[in-house]
């Protein structure tokens, strides 16, 4: 709707090749190493964590650090839970237990604005993890947990499930009224509201809907770190990195997040294991060459080379 | 029979009185005009009418039930729409689009896609922007962001249309075409009521005037009566000799 005139080409391009990738990474454990399958786990939760974050944040122009609050909700889910209950619904509960936070702390604060709003959320994260820490140590007597252990290639397959949906949810939504509202309470908020868009029910459901994802994957994702406690699990990285990939991979378009996550975690995979100590350093210094060069992100440039390359004719703005 | 009905409306910024104890109605099928020097009000009114800001005392009743209270976007799918004095178009968004959200979500029913999108082209039609649909609204002119405005108001299905200052800043072709749109806006069934500052369009345009001066209705009449008035002579004589 947002684009009309769409090639029906493209669209069956575009679907043949998901199908074809999606088909590759469901066979891929029967033949490649395991070291590939657990790798591709961790990118597959970074592409997840950047793409929720980008539903929400991405057209409402909200900066939310409480990616971090949610991962970690999911990852206690799992290990007050994961002995007693099926993965699959260790998983799902973890994916609603955060969707029940994002909806209790966006009816709170998403009447806050720009910087007010980034700072609750990063707040939430450390209410959160000093709440688990109290209840912890004065009612469970205890400050870490053990959580169940999962093998890797159970482990993505739930990843790549998750992913699987994240990516459709976050295309569905692109494409509906939905993400009309979203666009139109990032451009002008105000102007949404009397135009008769419900601004606090679209805004509260889009952070809750992302945060569900994001939850799921703390749940599934915990069975790697075999011990938590609430340092571990609410760790500020996760708000952190969500929102540098994104801006790194570019929100214009869908596969900007994807292909951020995708870069910085192989890249993270790399460096931490040749240079523990300096890794964050290279970080820092790819983040601050692609905001200064890449405004629009990987896929800005993407789009650069299509225009070059094939004239204005197909390239979206 | 009046579609829309106020009584002691009052609102108070800190210390300053933007409206104190205003009540008016406004016709069904009517071209009210709202005027006052700067700083009397007027866009405070509007803001308490479309639910931007509640009022410190008063009630305001649309079609006899009272709408103070609610939020705006339920006060929009009542059927009361609004355009800015400064403009708030969605400025990535393509014009048509703009449009859209207002058949989307402005109203109490469900619209199609299909549904929305051909009224919103007819609406473009309307307002004369068919030309630039498919083109972002921030490229607009100012005069044509502000028709996209009404475009996107009128999208929303409304039965009275608030209108403030859409004249300001245009040039007079683009007065000329306004006025022009703000009749055929009520010969839809429309009714209208506006802020202006272009007193040849007030004075064309309306059939009845209201006037605010310090957050106090100071007049009200017939356009001829408001220009024979000597409390609105000497409250426009007083600006002018600030100016
Ligand atoms: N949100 C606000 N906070 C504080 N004061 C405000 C606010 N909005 C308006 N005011 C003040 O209230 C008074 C009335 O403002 P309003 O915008 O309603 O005037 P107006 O009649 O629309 O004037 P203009 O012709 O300049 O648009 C002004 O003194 C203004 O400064
Ligand atoms: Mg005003």
């Amino acid at each position: 709707m947002k684009h009309k005139p769409r090639l029906p080409q493209g669209l069956l391009t575009t679907g043949s090749i998901t199908l074809t990738v999606l088909v590759l990474f469901a066979t891929l454990p029967g033949y490649a190493s395991i070291y590939t399958v657990i790798l591709l786990a961790a990118i597959f939760m970074y592409i997840v964590l950047t793409l929720s974050w980008s539903i929400f944040s991405g057209p409402t122009g909200y900066i939310s650090l409480a990616s971090a609050a949610f991962l970690g909700t999911g990852i206690y889910t799992s290990a007050i839970f994961g002995k007693m209950l099926p993965l699959p619904v260790v998983v799902g509960i973890g994916g609603l237990a955060s969707f029940c936070l994002a909806l209790l702390a966006g009816a709170l604060t998403l009447r806050l604005k720009g910087i007010y709003f980034s700072m609750f959320t990063f707040g939430l994260v450390e209410l959160i993890k000093h709440l688990m820490l109290w209840f912890e140590i004065n009612l469970t007597g205890t400050r870490g947990r053990f959580v169940i252990v999962v093998d890797h290639i159970t482990v993505y397959y739930v990843m790549l499930v998750l992913l699987a949906l994240t990516i459709l949810t976050a295309y569905a939504i692109r494409r509906s009224k939905f993400g009309l509202a979203l666009q139109s309470i990032g451009e002008q908020e105000e102007a949404a509201a009397h135009t008769g868009v419900n601004v606090t029910l679209v805004k509260v459901s889009a952070f809750a809907i992302s945060a569900f994802f994001v939850g799921a994957t703390g749940a599934i994702m915990a069975t790697r770190w075999t011990y938590i406690d609430p340092y571990i699990a609410f760790n500020y990285l996760f708000s952190f990195m969500p929102v540098l990939m994104a801006i790194f991979g570019g929100m214009g378009q869908l596969y900007g997040p994807i292909m951020g996550a995708t870069v910085f975690a192989y890249l993270e995979e790399i460096l931490i294991t040749r240079f523990p100590y300096f890794y964050m350093l290279f970080f820092g210094i790819i983040l601050i060459v692609s905001v200064l060069y890449l405004p629009n992100g990987l896929a800005g440039l993407i789009q650069g080379w299509q225009k070059r390359v094939w004239g204005a004719r197909y390239v979206h703005p | 029979m009046s579609i829309l009905e106020a009584e002691g409306i009052t609102k108070h910024f800190g210390g300053l009185t933007a409206l104190s104890g205003i009540g008016f109605h406004v016709d069904q099928g009517e071209i009210l005009g709202l005027i006052g020097p700067n700083g009397a009000g007027k866009t405070t009114l509007f803001g308490l009418i479309s639910a931007a800001l509640p009022p410190d005392r008063g009630v305001i009743r649309f079609k006899g039930e009272v709408i103070t209270g609610l939020k705006p976007h339920q006060v929009c799918r009542r059927g009361v729409a609004r355009t800015f004095q400064s403009v708030k178009v969605f400025p990535n968004m393509s014009v048509l689009a703009n449009v859209m959200v207002g058949s989307f979500f402005g109203r109490p029913n469900t619209v199609s896609a299909a549904a929305a999108e051909g009224e919103s082209v007819e609406l473009l039609e309307f307002v004369g922007l068919s030309a630039f649909a498919a083109i972002p609204a921030r490229d607009l002119t100012l005069a044509n962001q502000k028709m996209l405005e009404v475009a996107r108001a009128l999208a929303t299905a409304p039965e009275l249309l608030l209108l403030d200052e859409l004249m300001a800043g245009l040039n007079p072709t683009e007065i000329g075409l306004a006025m022009d749109l703000v009749t055929r806006i009520r010969d839809r069934g429309i009714t209208v009521f506006m802020i202006e500052h272009v007193m040849k369009a007030i004075m064309c345009v309306c059939e009845r005037i209201m006037v605010l001066h310090h957050g106090e209705k100071i007049a009200e009449g017939t356009p001829k009566e408001i220009a024979a008035s000597k409390t609105v002579v000497e409250v426009y004589l007083g600006e002018s000799a600030y100016a």
